[in-house]
């Protein structure tokens, strides 16, 4: 399915921002996506397994609470980096 | 002939200066990682060629770069510091930054050592590339009274730092936690012991306390162990066969005081070492005293400090230098370093006797280390 990410995770994906990755979770896409592009996945989720504070998911346009959200064939998912400070 | 290069961490990126041997023309590299915070950056000494990084941008997890060919190229550590997963229903922690680095003994090549924001210590036995959790400490994290929480952190968050290395004994760790004190291991980790007696703590109604101490900079000289701090209540030197400190900062000028960041070994004479004193009265404000910067030399192991401020502004000058923001190169004389919390970077090739300013307009400098390259 498609994803999208923010601009501060182009350098993992060759500055692409729309990229390819399978799940059947968010947690199977986060995995996935790691495997495509190495590192990406601690960038966003820590090791706790909680989403970044400043980083929110999007499920088809529906924020999704933690990596256990479900995915469905043809999701769309997208990351947002919410940047903050100065 | 090895170039000598100035590693410089900051708010939004890494910035190299270096020069030869004659430090007399200066090139600027950089930046590297535009935009993310760089805690710590480091050459190894033990190969001249492999540099550290410590990186986090303001909206992604913390991670470590490093680098086999001297800067020109960076890879992303395949494991970086982190936590264990807590046990389904528990609460666990997750490192926010990796603020310290520091290569490991002469003896331990591709040895690396990390410390957090919370405190952890990590170790890496590849040359950074995956790190582990030194199980002696932080599987003790959640119980120890010494680690930092909540209101016992300072500001900007607990930190485990200045991680040294008994160079007589590879197995002897020193750590400095703000706050918690400083703690020593005689065994690679496995166990630790407080090492604050004598030490003031000027916020604790114990004045012997145990740990709960606040060490800002903790040097271990590389040729004869003897040990250094400055400490937010003074600087110190280690009598290390009674493991008690004395307040060397005592025969500083009473209107300077001994409260600062850094803390800078020369790196032959173990007798002789600097300081940068910032303001620690009334509300803390940790700028120059005055608005007057200088640093200050020893060359009697802290028994009598000079003044050194020639070619430093001499007044109206407001900046903060922070723990890791001073450093001495290898060469004869020392070359000293240190950035500031507005963006210069200054030097004195002549041991701290005349500074000049490297650059300006850099992001607020976090960190400044200086080796020469293979």
């Amino acid at each position: 399915m498609k994803v999208v990410l923010p601009t501060p995770l182009a350098s993992y994906t060759g500055n692409r921002r729309e990229v390819e990755a399978n799940g059947t979770t968010l947690s199977e896409l986060l995995a996935d996506l790691d495997r495509r592009y190495p590192g990406i996945r601690f960038r966003m989720i820590d090791e706790q397994d909680a989403i970044r504070p400043h980083i929110k998911f999007f499920v088809n346009r529906a924020q999704a609470a933690s990596i256990a959200q479900l995915l469905a064939a043809g999701d769309e998912v997208l990351v947002v980096a919410a940047l903050s400070g100065g | 002939m090895p170039r000598l290069a100035v590693l410089v961490g900051t708010r939004k990126g890494l910035f190299a200066l270096s020069a030869d041997r004659g430090r007399r023309k200066w090139r600027m590299d950089g930046p590297h990682f535009l935009g993310q915070v760089v805690n710590h950056a480091v050459v190894d000494p033990r190969d001249g060629r492999t540099l550290l990084a410590a990186v986090k941008a303001g909206h992604l997890g913390p991670t470590v770069f490093r680098s086999t060919d001297a800067g020109r190229s960076w890879k992303e550590a395949a494991r970086p510091p982190q936590f264990p997963k807590a046990p389904e229903g528990q609460a666990g922690d997750a490192v926010d930054l990796v603020f310290w680095l520091t290569p490991g003994h002469a003896s331990h090549p591709g040895r690396w050592y990390a410390g957090t924001s919370p405190q952890g210590l990590f170790r890496s036995d590849d040359g950074g590339a995956t790190w582990d959790g030194v199980a002696g400490f932080n599987s003790q994290r959640t119980t120890a009274p010494w680690i930092a929480r909540g209101q016992d952190a300072p500001p900007d968050g607990a930190t485990l730092h200045s991680i040294n290395i008994d160079p007589a004994d590879p197995r002897h760790l020193y750590i400095g936690l703000s706050g918690g004190g400083v703690f020593d291991s005689p065994d690679e980790g496995e166990s630790w012991r407080p090492l604050n007696r004598g030490c003031a703590a000027d916020f604790l109604p114990d004045p012997d306390a145990e740990y709960g101490h606040d060490p800002h900079c903790l040097r271990v000289h590389p040729a004869t162990g003897d040990v250094y701090q400055q400490n937010h209540c003074g600087i110190y030197r280690l009598d290390r066969a009674k493991r008690r400190w004395e307040r060397i900062g005592s025969a500083m000028p009473k209107d300077i005081g001994d409260i600062g960041f850094p803390m800078v070994l020369h790196p032959r004479d173990p007798r002789t070492l600097w300081v940068f004193p910032m303001d620690g009265t009334s509300v803390w404000p940790r700028v120059p005293i005055g608005g007057r910067p200088a640093a200050y030399g020893s060359r009697d192991a802290g028994g009598t400090w000079k003044r050194m401020d020639r070619g430093l502004p001499p007044s109206q000058a407001w900046f903060t230098v922070k723990r890791q923001a001073m450093g001495a190169d290898p060469l004869d004389p020392v070359g000293l370093y240190f950035g500031t919390s507005n963006g210069e970077v200054w030097a004195s090739f002549d041991e701290g006797a005349s500074w000049n300013c490297l650059c300006l307009h850099l992001p607020h400098v976090y960190s400044v280390e200086a080796a020469l390259l293979a």
